[in-house]
């Protein structure tokens, strides 16, 4: 806007009459409107399942969510503290934890060697193998199932929390070495020289030099994994028993009952979304980054 | 692989890799080429000890499956998913033949033509629009939020909007809301013709007099059904037509509250049914129509000299618009995209308004000085800068909606029968997976694999290019 002001200043009114003026602020306002009215849009979906999620049950077959905000004493917290109290949910929700923290983990730290070594360690055929890994990418999840699902049989850990993290541990490499490959080989090579010279070892040289001078890298990585395996559904549908599925796989299977299982389903989700977005909130930044760098996956 | 070093959006705020990588400076890869830091025998050692872990997992856990999976696609399934007798392609031509698995791939082509460029070009208005206002950012955060919300509580959202009934599903009570708006709904929806009257037709296809009336000869059309605990506002008393000029009749509902009263006559307290709309025909053609008065009369004073028939239209008995059925067999895929379009807008949004915030000012500056308008602005200098950009998010697309899964299994498995309208290679795959027909999952696989390496080289060619 300021751009077409200067502008006037150059043309003069020639090409920018009054009327063309008017159209313009007028313009704003529509424009500010609309997309005040778009935000609205995007925002009501997650604020209704907010609030059916704090409603009586019973209220879901006699009207929509909107009616709790006439009438605010449908409202209640008896969903949550219901939910709280079935050990199916409690549990799947440590369960999405304990699947998720090392998942992340282990990614970054494999990641991150492996990334060093393609970027500053010389050795034979590195540059293909480099090649292969990043041609790993285009091989989708689904491809892996069957022969991974025999292959944990055979090793006898099939619907452990172990099986899931090996295997989105295993998903998640191309991508790590690829995104740390990349920025490590960005850090000074005179750094890494000098600390050559005065003797540090590579292992020192990687947890002292590369780790810290990677964070914000390594930040976005984790971030995106983390989302990754906390939003999954596919793998955890087919590597988890009852014992092992996450949050996602637990509502997945009331969703057949959907206007019956309401009362789980909206608050569960509801559970589900609260964390990745408090760390959206916290982390805009570097989620949004990670988002965006791994969205090739 | 959606934004490498040296790409436009690189000079972006706060955006994808290529900024962490613009963060670094760039003596890296070409730099390398000096004299081996350590001893060679050493180096071998140390690469294997960083390296080691992560191509054990991903020799296990990608590579081996691919290649079993190419293998296994060759054989037949045995019962119980067992391994049969080798098939060769068979399996691949039931992929496009067999009706559920055609119909997943029908699924997935409309996906690929829909879905990536409707949410690029609404990504793009909106990277557009949102950098004239002052809050840009908080539009921004608002419409990437989805991204954090897994495609389980998405789908489960989006449930509770496409919910068939209006009372309960947000969408069908705005598409019901609207419609009524504009058209208003029938009067009468519950009412029809008392039975063994000199009638035919039916509610759906509306009333016509068997006999044709003369004018002077009052045409009664007695109905039933009204609801009388709540009738509709307004409704008066019927009374027998008057006797005016040209063609005169009453409709009315010949029931009237605690019963009484003569079949075919109106009785005092029976109910006019005020503005059913009536037509008066003339060998089977429409001369004329009018409206019941608050009595139920209605007239044609112009209709003086010949007989005609009388006919009530369909549009009075039509039950009331309840909205449309969002996850029925023919709007499902789309009402998905819609759930996906909520999801990835805003990424498609953040990345293309970074790639504009990477365009020179001065272009666009020289442009407005020249006498461009704001649209030339945008088609000559803004587009084709940003191609690039638009080629990253669009293939980005590409790639995700190919593999899409989650979303579909979500809404499809709440959709009851009609779920499988909704079915997708993916969700194809994993039923064929819980058959045990390995066979034709891991055909399904190959053929996911397939489709996919072109867009991905694409990717990786664009990267090896940018790394020289």
């Amino acid at each position: 806007m300021t751009a077409a002001a200067s502008t006037d200043i150059v043309t003069g009114s020639i090409n920018r009459g009054w009327a063309a003026r008017i159209a313009a602020r007028t313009g704003g306002g529509a424009l500010r409107i609309f997309l005040i009215v778009v935000a609205l849009v995007w925002l009501i979906p997650t604020f209704g399942l907010l609030i059916e999620s704090l409603r009586d049950p019973a209220q879901y077959a006699n009207g929509g969510w909107w009616d709790a905000i006439t009438h605010p004493a449908q409202l209640t917290f008896s969903n949550y503290s219901a939910l709280l109290k079935t050990s199916a949910i409690t549990g799947s929700f440590w369960n999405t934890v304990e699947i998720t923290v090392p998942a992340t983990i282990l990614v970054v730290l494999i990641g991150a060697a492996a990334g060093y070594a393609f970027a500053w360690l010389e050795f034979p055929g590195r540059d293909a193998l480099f090649l292969v890994v990043i041609g790993l990418l285009v091989v989708p999840i689904q491809i892996a199932l069957i022969p991974v699902v025999k292959l944990y049989s055979a090793l006898g850990i099939s619907g452990s929390i172990l099986s899931v993290v090996i295997f989105h541990v295993a998903f998640g490499l191309p991508f790590a070495i690829f995104l740390l490959r990349n920025y490590f080989s960005g850090i000074p090579r005179d750094l890494m020289e000098a600390a050559r010279m005065d003797g540090a070892t590579e292992g020192r040289i990687f947890f002292r030099i590369v780790l810290p001078l990677g964070l914000p890298a390594i930040a976005s990585l984790a971030i995106f994994q983390f989302l990754w395996v906390w939003n999954d559904l596919l793998v955890a549908l087919i590597f988890t028993d009852s014992s092992s599925q996450p949050l996602t796989v637990a509502l997945a299977s009331q969703t057949r009952q959907f206007g019956s299982s309401i009362d789980v389903l909206a608050p569960g989700a509801f559970l589900s979304l609260i964390v990745p977005l408090a760390v959206f909130m916290f982390f805009q930044r570097f989620f949004v980054e990670g988002v965006m760098a791994g969205s090739v996956k | 692989m959606t934004q490498q070093p040296g790409e436009p959006i690189a000079d972006g705020p706060a955006v994808g890799s290529a900024v962490l990588v613009a963060d670094a400076p760039t003596t890296g890869s070409d730099g390398r080429a000096g004299k081996p830091p350590r001893e060679l025998g050493q180096a071998r050692w140390l690469s294997i000890i960083f390296l080691g872990p992560a191509l054990i997992l991903l020799a296990v856990i990608v590579l081996y499956p691919l290649v079993y999976s190419a293998v296994r696609s060759l054989f037949d399934d045995g019962p119980a998913g067992t391994t049969g007798g080798f098939v060769g392609l068979r399996n691949y031509g039931s992929v496009f033949t067999d009706p559920s698995t055609f119909r997943a791939v029908k699924n997935n082509i409309i996906w690929i033509l829909v879905a990536p460029t409707v949410i690029t070009i609404v990504g793009l208005i909106f990277a557009v629009l949102s950098e004239r206002i002052r809050w840009s950012s908080a539009f921004k955060l608002v419409l990437f939020m989805p991204m954090a919300i897994s495609f389980l509580a998405s789908g489960v959202t989006f449930e509770l909007i496409y919910s068939d009934q209006p009372s309960r599903g947000l969408a069908n009570a705005v598409t019901v809301g609207i419609r009524d708006t504009f058209s208003s709904p029938s009067l009468y929806p519950e009412t029809h013709i008392r039975t063994g009257g000199s009638f035919t037709g039916s509610a759906s296809s509306g009333y016509t007099t068997t006999k044709a009336y003369s004018p002077g000869t009052p045409v009664l059309i007695p109905m039933v059904g009204l609801s009388l605990t709540s009738p509709p506002k307004g409704l008066v008393s019927a009374q027998p037509p008057s006797t005016g000029p040209g063609l005169n009749g009453v409709v009315w509902n010949d029931f009237r509250r605690g019963g009484g009263g003569t079949v075919g006559k109106v009785d005092p307290g029976e109910l006019g049914l005020k503005g059913v709309h009536v037509q008066a025909l003339q060998d089977g053609k429409v001369v004329a129509s009018t409206t019941a008065d608050a009595k139920g009369d209605f007239s044609f004073p112009g209709l003086t000299s010949a007989t005609y028939q009388v006919k009530l239209p369909a549009s009075n008995f039509a039950p009331p618009f309840n909205g449309l059925s969002w996850l029925g067999p023919n709007l499902i895929t789309p009402s998905i995209m819609i759930a996906y379009l909520w999801v990835y807008a805003g990424f498609a949004m953040v990345l293309l308004a970074a790639g504009m915030a990477a365009i020179p000012r001065d272009a666009l500056e020289a442009a407005r000085i020249d006498g461009a308008t704001e649209w030339q602005v945008f088609r000559r200098v803004t587009a084709p800068l940003l191609a690039p950009v638009l080629l990253v998010v669009f293939v980005t697309l590409v790639i995700n909606v190919l593999k899409i899964f989650d979303i579909v299994f979500v809404i499809s498995s709440g959709a009851g029968a009609n779920g499988k309208y909704a079915d997708v290679l993916a969700t194809q795959l994993f039923n064929a997976y819980g058959q045990q027909r390995y066979g034709i999952a891991s055909a399904i696989g190959v053929v996911l694999v397939l489709v996919v390496v072109p867009f991905m080289a694409l990717n990786i060619r664009r990267f090896r290019r940018e790394q020289r």
